[in-house]
């Protein structure tokens, strides 16, 4: 089989094409090293690490050979680099990190790396995972594959925080990455590139050996081509770990095998506050589309009521900065990363000095928003009140789950935006977040699936999202919309 | 000691002061990882991917600990919160690894109990006062900085960072220096008693933040001053002392007491100004997002409830009832080892109406004698039941006092049983009246003025011929065998 052919297979058609003996891991590795290699322009890996993937290939052959290769032997993926990888940089795609290489791996990398995978290299992000387009990455833009419609050519955005594994996937570099989602930095990228990204419900995976950017909202996730593919990924990197208190010690279900996309007996809740003012028709009209769609599967479509929806941005953007101005104090200069010393200065000239030069604009705004909200004579304005605020969105749901089964949704406001365009806005940047914050505050499953293309030939997503643990139903409801989409669009190679 | 004033210029000043004693959680490991905590290890040996606040790193809290802070506070009568949680306490410092200290703020885990302190612990007659409680929390240790190392930068070592403490605040119940010593006393003899903090103060296991204010009879609360850190009963003391007397002469000269954290200089015997209200810090507490409240079952009270040893309020007054006097029960239960090796000795004695006599051995001989051979009664020479031993020849009149004094001697250098050393020096006492009337004969026989002048009314000269007669026997006589004999034989 030809390289383009092999870096045109899901994950699936991987793992079973290597143990049926079509073709090796080491053929497969090579092919998508090749790949990476050749995407330069995107500047969607930070660090490549060709040995890495290449030693996984070559274990996954000799596990063939002796009959029981390990699920996901074959496979070759990328990992954003928000996850600590042993021995590999690590940055968070943030300037105070530069040199850092962590002495362990993360739990979820360790899980894959365990079930066969091998890793192709690092990707980009939004620095911290602090951004709705991967423009805050101290390491540049990542661009995505796809290109308007219009043939001006203008740089567009794979999305955010994980821009670089969105585009990864997209421009067929690996089948599969990691991402993770900490307000919709998988499912938004995932829409913007037409491809599938699944985050679990919060616990689902370890955060241990993650970058902390907001504790209570971080949680790991695969984005792969297809909704088969984030299941068997997820299925990989979920499960208990002793090391993260806030870990689910729950069993992890068979998705793969259990899933389908026969709806019948299923409710589907269409909420009616996420029908927002100035949404363009194109994403009304999908979002119409998916209801016809999942009608088609058998399901029961349901109007509902999230009355709190409107609070959600607010409320996310007080505790995910709360929780950094935290969570980023550790980066001080003095035990790992980048450290500068004014000549004459002493300890808090050092903090200063390294802090300003190592994060950037954006990690600097949120450190500053969350220092501010839990300050003394603020806390209880703000703080305490999107604690509060951020119970009632979850109420709202639990309300909701009374009627349905799954909600769908569009999962972003629009198509891709150009580089640049909204980055002088952080208002209008963080409105990218208005459908994914409120499930990622209620610490609840979801996904977005490519449904369509908009007039410019850009992908749009839609999303579903599900009951706590009930990853099932958002896979199955995915799967039932992929079914019917038809989703083959990819975006033409110019890099 | 309730009644303790300084008196000023302008009259009488009350003192008013109230302890945070910061108490190192004995454990293995440390409050959120599974570094070990022992002391005196080389820096950074035991330091773990937490402790160094790594990227991606998550606390897990240790079970120890926290079983060890409701076992302190059960210890304490203190309310044991059910449902508690972990707040971050938000600070730069190199000494900070993570940038924020997991600590307690809002829910800590045990509330409000007391703790009864006796003015003279020796005197059962001194007053006892009741000093509140206000709650105590888990938190973690912070590292250490060494400025010594290098001439124009300073070292970290984080062996400590995130070693588990128990902050144990009190009321401000405290109402003189002496109170206030007495009530630390008593607090590290609890802790050792309950296992939870090893109350070593010389390195560092036990130390206390100090508020003290003054005021005028009736008067309110003064504004106070917080003294860090002060690392011994003494210090806190002369602390205390010090900053009253600064206070009330700052109150006196027409200024006002400006509310301030202060550090104690040991050497000088001062306090001195380390930051201003103004100059706190707003620590922007708030849930720590990595941690999961913490629930207490009723199975888990109840074995940390069923782990806890009798206690040194209860221990005294068990002594107490046994016959033991109020002083030797004081000092018997003031340390949890004098008090485990004074049990010990009772169990393998086995004759409860025999606690006075062993209490008295232990006070006396034993404390006496580890005093001058400089041991802690750990390391004594001398095991409980080999105490017990000689005691028991004591009361079967194996032994005289005199005698049991030579055996005890020999136990301390050689660490021997008692019953082996009399067999070996001979050294039984005799209540043979045939051999002790032979002797007496011989001394009469030897004494005849003696003898007549007693015979003639010089009765002190009784006492002469019981020495007489025991220097012949070697000390070995029965005293009151040699007494009743010679009375007679002296008619």
């Amino acid at each position: 089989m030809a390289g383009a052919e092999l870096t045109d297979l899901t994950v699936a058609g991987i793992r079973d094409g290597f143990r049926r003996g079509d073709f090796s891991a080491r053929e497969v590795a090579e092919a998508f090293v090749a790949a990476v290699d050749g995407a330069d322009a995107l500047n969607a890996f930070l660090v490549k690490t060709p040995d890495h993937a290449l030693a996984a290939a070559d274990a996954a052959d000799r596990a063939r050979s002796e009959g029981a290769p390990p699920p996901l032997s074959g496979v070759p993926i990328g990992i954003k680099d928000l996850f600590a990888t042993q021995g590999v940089p690590t940055t968070a795609g943030s300037r105070i990190l530069e040199g850092f290489v962590p002495p362990y791996e993360s739990s979820v990398t360790a899980r894959l790396f365990a079930a066969g995978a091998g890793m192709l290299g690092k990707l980009n992000m939004d620095q911290f995972a602090m951004g709705s387009s991967n423009e805050t990455s101290a390491y540049g833009d990542v661009l995505s594959p796809w290109r308007r419609g219009d043939g001006g050519n203008a740089p567009l955005t794979p999305g955010g925080s994980s821009g670089g594994s969105a585009a990864a996937v997209a421009a067929r570099l690996a089948p599969g990455v990691t991402g993770t989602d900490t307000g919709g930095s998988i499912r938004q990228p995932a829409a913007f590139v037409g491809i599938t990204g699944l985050k679990p419900t919060y616990g689902r995976c370890s955060r241990w050996g993650i970058v902390a950017f907001a504790s209570s909202l971080d949680q790991a996730g695969p984005m792969a081509q297809d909704v088969r593919d984030c299941a068997i990924l997820l299925e990989a990197m979920s499960g208990f770990d002793p090391k993260d208190s806030t870990s689910l010690d729950a069993p992890v279900p068979a998705w793969e095998a259990s899933m389908s996309g026969d709806l019948r007996s299923k409710r589907v809740g269409i909420p009616a506050e996420y029908r927002m003012d100035g949404m363009p028709a194109e994403i009304e009209r999908l979002w119409e589309q998916g209801k016809a769609w999942l009608r088609d599967a058998g399901a029961e479509i349901v109007d509902v009521s999230l009355p709190h929806t409107k609070y959600a941005l607010p409320t996310y953007y007080i505790i995910a900065p709360a929780e950094a101005s935290s969570n980023l104090a550790r980066y001080d200069g003095v035990r790992y990363g980048l450290r500068v010393t004014p000549g004459q200065g002493g300890l808090a000239d050092m903090y200063a000095e390294t802090r300003a030069a190592g994060f950037g604009d954006e990690v600097k705004r949120r450190i500053m928003i969350g220092t501010y909200v839990l300050s003394a004579g603020f806390y209880d304005a703000y703080f305490r009140k999107a604690q509060q605020v951020r119970a009632l969105i979850a109420r709202d749901f639990e309300q909701a789950w009374e009627k349905c089964d799954v909600l769908l949704t569009p999962t972003a406001p629009s198509a891709a935006f150009a580089l640049g365009e909204k980055s002088a806005d952080p208002i209008a940047m963080y409105l990218n977040d208005v459908f994914t914050v409120p499930s990622s505050l209620a610490g609840l499953p979801a996904i977005s699936v490519p449904a369509g293309l908009d007039g410019q030939g850009l992908p749009l997503g839609l999303q579903v999202i599900g009951r706590a643990l009930d990853e099932q139903g958002v896979i199955d409801a995915g799967l039932a919309i992929e079914e019917r989409a038809g989703f083959a669009a990819k975006p033409e190679k110019w890099w | 000691m309730a009644n303790y004033i300084i008196e000023g210029d302008t009259g009488p000043w009350e003192l008013v002061i109230g302890l945070e004693v910061h108490a190192q959680v004995t454990s293995n490991a440390k409050l959120f990882s599974g570094a070990a905590t022992s002391f005196g290890a080389e820096p950074n040996a035991q330091v773990s991917l937490v402790d160094a606040a790594m990227p991606g790193m998550l606390p897990v809290v240790n079970g120890e600990c926290v079983k060890q802070a409701v076992r302190t506070g059960l210890a304490l009568g203190a309310e044991i919160h059910r449902w508690s949680r972990f707040d971050r306490k938000n600070y730069f410092y190199a000494d900070l690894p993570q940038g924020y200290q997991i600590s307690q703020l809002y829910h800590p885990i045990v509330g409000e109990g007391a703790l009864e302190v006796q003015a003279d612990e020796k005197n059962p007659d001194s007053a006892v006062r009741s000093i509140g409680i206000e709650r105590i929390h888990l938190e973690q240790d912070a590292g250490k900085l060494i400025h010594d190392q290098h001439p124009t930068m300073s070292y970290v070592d984080l062996n400590r960072s995130g070693v588990a403490l128990m902050e144990i605040v009190s009321k401000p119940d405290m109402r003189s220096p002496e109170e206030a010593g007495a009530y630390v006393k008593k607090l590290r003899s609890i802790l050792r008693y309950v296992g939870s903090c090893d109350g070593n103060m010389e390195e560092g296991s036990m130390r206390a933040d100090v508020n003290v204010s003054v005021r005028k009879a009736n008067a309110p609360f003064g504004t106070r001053c917080e003294i860090k850190n002060v690392n011994s009963v003494r210090f806190i003391q002369a602390a205390i002392e010090y900053e009253a007397r600064r206070q009330i002469e700052v109150l006196e000269g027409g200024g006002a007491i400006v509310q301030e954290t202060r550090l104690f200089d040991p050497d000088r015997g001062e306090t001195r100004s380390l930051r201003s209200k103004e100059d706190a810090h707003d620590y922007r507490y708030f849930p720590d997002p990595d941690l999961l409240p913490i629930e207490l079952s009723d199975e888990f009270l109840s074995e940390c409830r069923d782990s806890l040893p009798e206690l040194p309020d209860a221990k005294r007054a068990r002594y107490a009832g046994l016959g033991v006097s109020a002083y030797n029960a004081a000092v018997l239960t003031a340390e949890v080892e004098t008090a485990r090796y004074f049990d010990a000795a009772l169990d393998a004695l086995a004759r409860p109406e025999l606690a006075n006599d062993a209490a008295n051995w232990v006070v006396a001989e034993l404390f006496g004698a580890l005093n001058r051979i400089g041991a802690n009664v750990e390391a004594s020479p001398v095991a409980p039941a080999q105490a017990a031993s000689l005691l028991r020849l004591v009361a079967d009149g194996t032994l005289s006092k005199t005698l049991a004094k030579q055996v005890a001697e020999v136990m301390f250098e050689t660490g021997g049983d008692p019953e082996k050393i009399v067999e070996e020096r001979g050294l039984r006492q005799t209540s043979d009246t045939g051999a002790i009337e032979a002797v007496i004969a011989q001394v009469l026989a030897a004494n005849e003025t003696k003898v007549a002048e007693y015979r003639g009314g010089k009765d002190k000269l009784f006492g002469f011929f019981v020495g007489q007669t025991m220097k012949a026997m070697a000390g070995k006589g029965n005293p009151a065998v040699v007494n009743e004999l010679l009375k007679k034989a002296l008619g």
